[in-house]
């Protein structure tokens, strides 16, 4: 396979100039940290802006994959990283990134050398600057594609590394792209939300929303504006950003976000001080030339793609006779624009194994499988998955059989077992309660492939503290831990959805011990199948009815123990 | 005392006097050092004629809710425009920093002043600030590499490097192959 063409951007040699920089000025910080020249307060936003945590047992470090996308030979060079110096996996996030869970403080810089080797970095994977920039997984090769997102995600990329501006904002900023008729990145519940859309006389242009968020205080964001021509992305992204940086809350973390400032001056004043301060940045140099889109453009050029009959009857024949494949085919596999392609989701949501959690030898597979069946390439999903996006339909048995030898094959994708969880209080510092054995007890009660299938499309989220990595408040069914007088309860909400529509989940009542979770979640399962209807979702089911009776059958007339 | 003010990517005397005046005086009456002085901008708004009517330089010093705006009309009799970081974290004055040069068009000095740390000062000077009155206990000297921590940069800032994309490097093609 041609590599030098995979279908994604390339970093030319001020792209590798700057991230080898950067590791250079790393590597010199983390030394003068460690010889006691430079304090814990002062490296920590340093740290922070290469991916490093501190965490409950020892460092975590984040490692960016712009807009979720990855070649082979970088996922190897992660599987590398992690046996050499991790504990031989990582974790895929809810932002498309990868996480290390046990790296050692001095060899950071280190790794960040190695990542810099296959175009990769650490860059503003964490603190109060612009966060690594997310996107639909099935940018490019979506069947409901209005506008490819990833070209401008990367311009956008590239403008939000190193702003000086903008690098001690009040808080974390996240920006997601969407550019198909369903919303797959959450744009709504973003920081600031672009969907690429275009106008009635074909011109491409972005739906601008602002201040939807997660967290303490779950918003979904405004819009405001409803088309900003593509060459103007940059200039209203520096009049938000100048509008927050300079206004936005200081006093209070928990208050911090632009989603707080927005609120507070109410979406049309908010507007117009952006649009004023837009006024005089538009038509200027941060204008993107056409020649600049261009050149991001041609590398993310379709890869060369055969022209195939989108039947295929030996794919027919494999799906009537192995009903194990089918169900895989259902749940796992997904349309293609391109005749007799489809894009394919590799599970990791094995039961048993932390919901995102990958080995180094499943990414080793994972490679391997990248290159023989999708042109080297593969994304990260905000679901916590991975996504071979250009595989023929002829090759769907073949590449099953391999991923279920491999333990990546959970026919699950959407369904319950598909749980999305953060890292929670067994690695995460900030956590109040633990969210993995959570979401492995659910998956253990719900076993039943078909019962699963019957259930249907059931987004479970659960997140081990209210800054909600693992976006409970968009989960069908959310669980969120909690801390109380040091003990962990989990409250659940119901009726959260992502997409267009996008709506935070209410919380049903009190919150519940550990072990009495997997109940919980049966019970509302059961209300749901006796009351919905046809082709209803139980998100439907929970807007159409209220959260009445699904109250009534969890906590029935039982006395409230712990308000 | 060692120096502690870079300017013009050099260590250098301070040759201002940072003039706050005592808590509790009367701002209007309080009698004001000789020679070259920064001020703080609630002052200047009191005594800006008696400040320019000295015959010394004149500098004002901006708290981060401090709006530039507010200086507009006296930008080309100030010698300096100090921005105060209370701690380094605080970005505000960035975007103070950036609308001085680049909406206002000041063409003085803008100094960092308060928590101003090594490991900032390529940001800040990125963002429109040309010295940089270092906290106690930096080392000015050692802080110096930091000015050129990077040899190019993608995106416009208050500096003279243009956006990325309206440089010579566009037409670069790509340097590194997958193996």
């Amino acid at each position: 396979m041609a590599l030098e063409r995979i279908a994604m951007y390339r970093y030319d040699a001020l792209d590798q100039r700057l991230v080898d920089e950067r590791v250079a000025q790393f590597r010199d910080q983390t030394r003068r940290f460690l010889a006691g020249e430079l304090a814990d307060d002062d490296f920590k936003p340093l740290r922070l802006q290469n991916g490093l945590y501190i965490q409950r047992h020892g460092p975590m470090l984040r490692v960016a994959i712009p807009y979720g996308l990855l070649s082979s030979r970088q996922l190897r060079q992660l599987a590398a990283i992690a046996r050499r110096y991790d504990r031989g996996y990582g974790h895929f996030t809810t932002r498309q990134n990868l996480q290390f869970n046990h790296p050692r403080l001095e060899d950071v810089p280190d790794i960040l050398a190695e990542l810099a080797k296959v175009e990769m970095h650490a860059i503003q994977t964490s603190g109060n600057c612009i966060r690594n920039v997310t996107t639909d997984h099935f940018a490019g090769v979506a069947p409901d594609e209005i506008v490819d997102p990833r070209a401008l995600a990367e311009i956008m990329r590239q403008w939000s590394t190193f702003h000086p501006e903008f690098a001690f904002l009040p808080r974390k900023f996240k920006i997601a792209f969407a550019g198909a008729r369903e919303d797959r990145a959450a744009t709504l519940l973003h920081d600031i939300g672009f969907h690429a859309v275009r106008s009635e006389a074909g011109e491409t242009g972005l739906k601008v929303i602002v201040g939807g968020g997660m967290g303490r205080t779950p918003i979904v964001g405004p819009v405001i504006r409803e088309f900003l021509p593509w060459r103007e992305m940059l200039t209203y992204t520096e009049a938000i950003l100048r509008v927050y940086n300079r206004y936005g809350r200081r006093d209070n973390l928990y208050k911090a976000r632009i989603k707080i400032l927005v609120k507070a001056l109410g979406p049309a004043e908010f507007t117009r001080q952006v649009e004023d301060e837009w006024a005089h940045l538009r038509d200027s140099q941060s204008t993107i030339p056409e020649a600049e889109l261009a050149r991001v453009t041609a590398h993310f050029g379709d890869p060369a793609y055969e022209a195939l009959p989108d039947a295929e009857p030996a794919f027919d024949e494999a799906l009537a006779d192995n009903r194990a494949f089918s169900k895989w085919v259902e749940r796992n596999v997904h349309g293609h624009k391109r005749a007799g392609y489809t894009a394919v989701t590799l599970s990791l949501k094995k039961t048993g194994v932390p919901p995102g959690d990958a080995s180094a030898d499943q990414m080793d597979t994972v490679a391997g499988l990248a290159d023989r069946f999708s042109f080297g390439e593969l994304r990260v999903t905000h679901e916590q998955n991975l996504v071979l996006a250009d595989v023929r339909k002829r090759d769907l048995f073949t590449l099953w059989q391999a991923a279920r030898q491999a333990g990546l094959a959970s026919p699950t994708v959407g369904l319950l077992a598909d749980i999305v969880c953060c890292p929670g209080g067994d690695f995460c510092a900030l956590a109040n309660a633990k969210s993995i054995p959570v979401a492995q007890a659910i998956q253990e009660r719900f076993d039943d492939l078909d019962w699963l299938h019957d259930i249907g499309e059931l987004d479970l989220n659960i997140s081990g503290c209210m800054n909600s990595c693992g976006h409970h408040h968009v989960g069908h069914i959310g669980i969120l831990g909690v801390d109380k007088h040091g003990t962990e309860w989990y409250q659940v909400s119901i009726g959260g959805r992502q997409g267009h529509e996008a709506a935070v989940g209410e919380v049903i009542g009190p919150s519940f011990s550990a072990g009495e979770v997997p109940d919980v979640i049966e019970r509302l399962v059961d209300t749901y199948v006796v009351l919905r209807r046809e082709g209803e979702r139980f998100v439907d089911t929970v807007h159409r009815l209220g959260l009445a009776p699904f109250k009534a059958a969890v906590y029935g007339n039982r006395e409230v123990a712990h308000a | 005392m060692p120096e502690r003010l870079i300017r013009a990517g050099r260590v250098q005397a301070d040759d201002f006097t940072t003039f706050d005046p005592p808590e509790g005086a009367d701002l209007a009456t309080v009698p004001l050092p000789a020679g070259p002085l920064i001020v703080p901008f609630a002052l200047w708004a009191v005594r800006r004629d008696a400040l320019l009517a000295r015959d010394a330089p004149v500098g004002v010093r901006l708290e981060p809710t401090d709006d530039p705006a507010g200086l507009a009309q006296d930008l080309s009799r100030l010698a300096v425009v100090a921005i105060r970081f209370p701690k380094f974290t605080d970005g505000r004055g960035y975007s103070t920093a950036w609308l001085l040069r680049r909406r206002l068009g000041f063409a003085g000095e803008v100094r960092a002043v308060g928590d101003v740390k090594r490991d900032q000062l390529f940001y800040l000077a990125r963002s429109g600030f040309d010295a940089f009155l270092l906290a106690d206990g930096q080392d000015a000297r050692a802080a110096l590499a930091s000015l050129s921590d990077f040899s190019a940069a993608y995106q416009a800032a208050a500096d003279a490097r243009p956006p990325r994309f309206r440089t010579a490097a566009l037409l670069t093609g790509p340097a590194i192959i997958h193996g």
